[in-house]
């Protein structure tokens, strides 16, 4: 249980995060934070209690639930990717106007 | 006022989404309670997906890490999507961090400790990350982790020197034979079993390096482009230094 609540915690901060700062950056890692609450939660809704890792040994019997850890391997990769193209953008964006701050991009864009 | 909001929209999101998962009790779930029809069996079975991957799995693919089996073997089309997926965004930052020569960054020298420990390391890392990938269905890791290693110690050489730049050509080379490696594998498999991705070899004894049919062709493979992607996108980060 302390797991979903600190997976669901996870996920409140970087909303949190995403909507009340004002950097891109910040925002940048506030939903890197969403994205590591829910790669969490969903590992911790797959655990089966004793269980081991998914790996065949031939003398123990009880494994995890193998699917959350194929989905959360497509995940991390996913995000990865999209974490650099937003980040690259980010960079192009501070190389024309010169901030990072989204208020004042807001006014230089107008 | 905005900081409020924020904070009373993510408290009520957190309660919201708490009292959904108190039904859902931690760590106890049977793995077969659940009723299905088997489309293979023609009949109504106890087994639930996953407990059908752990038991069968093995049999079924050779591998001993179910959760490569299910990555590779029985979801493997998913799999070249997600590489295809990382491929366009190194192809993105590539082109988003795209600098002409007179605007060289600045980068200041590292200190002797981390110059002599880069160089001391990173064959050893490399070594690690092959490591993982080419045991990837024997043991936790695979493909990604590997490929995430190897370009872990590319960026420690470019934090150690700051005059270093990896291979463009070469690296696109490497990334363009190891996707196009994926896609033959699948490819034969059409010639030889009848669909994408058919686990056409031998799958050997379990629990030996040699075993599991495709699956660790496919790996190293992936292995092979993930690492020289992510080394690619630490490169393109970098920009053109002084």
């Amino acid at each position: 249980m302390i797991f979903y609540a600190a997976s669901l915690a996870l996920v409140a901060i970087g909303i949190y995060v995403v909507i009340s700062k004002r950097n891109l950056i910040k925002i940048i890692i506030g939903l890197d934070m969403i994205d590591t609450g829910v790669n969490l939660l969903l590992i911790s809704i797959g655990y089966v209690r004793g269980g081991t890792a998914p790996i065949e040994n031939g003398n123990y019997p009880l494994y995890v639930d193998p699917i959350p850890h194929a989905l959360v391997l497509t995940a991390i990769v996913i995000g990865v990717s999209v974490m650099a193209l937003a980040l690259s953008i980010v960079i192009g964006l501070y190389r024309h106007t010169g901030t990072l701050e989204i208020d004042e991009i807001r006014g230089l864009v107008k | 006022m905005k900081r409020i909001i924020a904070i009373t929209l993510s408290v009520l999101i957190f309660l919201i989404f708490m009292t959904a998962f108190a039904r859902v009790k931690f760590g106890n779930i049977a793995l077969s309670k659940y009723f299905y029809f088997n489309p293979v069996k023609k009949q109504m079975t106890r087994d639930s997906v996953p407990s059908h991957y752990l038991k069968e799995g093995i049999k079924e693919t050779g591998s001993t890490n179910i959760v490569t089996a299910v990555v590779v073997d029985y979801r493997g089309f998913d799999t070249l999507g997600e590489v295809t997926v990382l491929f366009l965004a190194s192809i993105g930052v590539g082109a988003l961090m795209y600098i002409k020569r007179e605007e060289k960054r600045k980068v200041r020298e590292a200190n002797e400790i981390v110059k002599t420990a880069s160089a001391f390391l990173f064959g050893f890392i490399v070594l690690f990350g092959a490591y993982i990938f080419v045991h990837g269905h024997l043991t936790p890791g695979g493909g990604f982790p590997g490929g995430s290693v190897i370009a872990s110690a590319y960026l420690l050489l470019y934090l150690a020197y700051p005059k270093y730049a990896a291979d463009h050509s070469k690296l696109s080379v490497l990334e363009s034979l190891a996707g196009l490696t994926f896609l033959v594998t699948g490819l034969l498999g059409i010639i030889f079993g009848g669909h994408f991705l058919y686990n056409f070899l031998p799958y050997g004894v379990p629990r030996y390096l040699f075993s599991a049919g495709v699956i660790p062709v496919i790996y190293v493979a992936v292995g092979i482009k993930v690492g020289s992607e992510l080394t690619g996108i630490v490169d393109s980060m970098m920009g053109v230094r002084e």
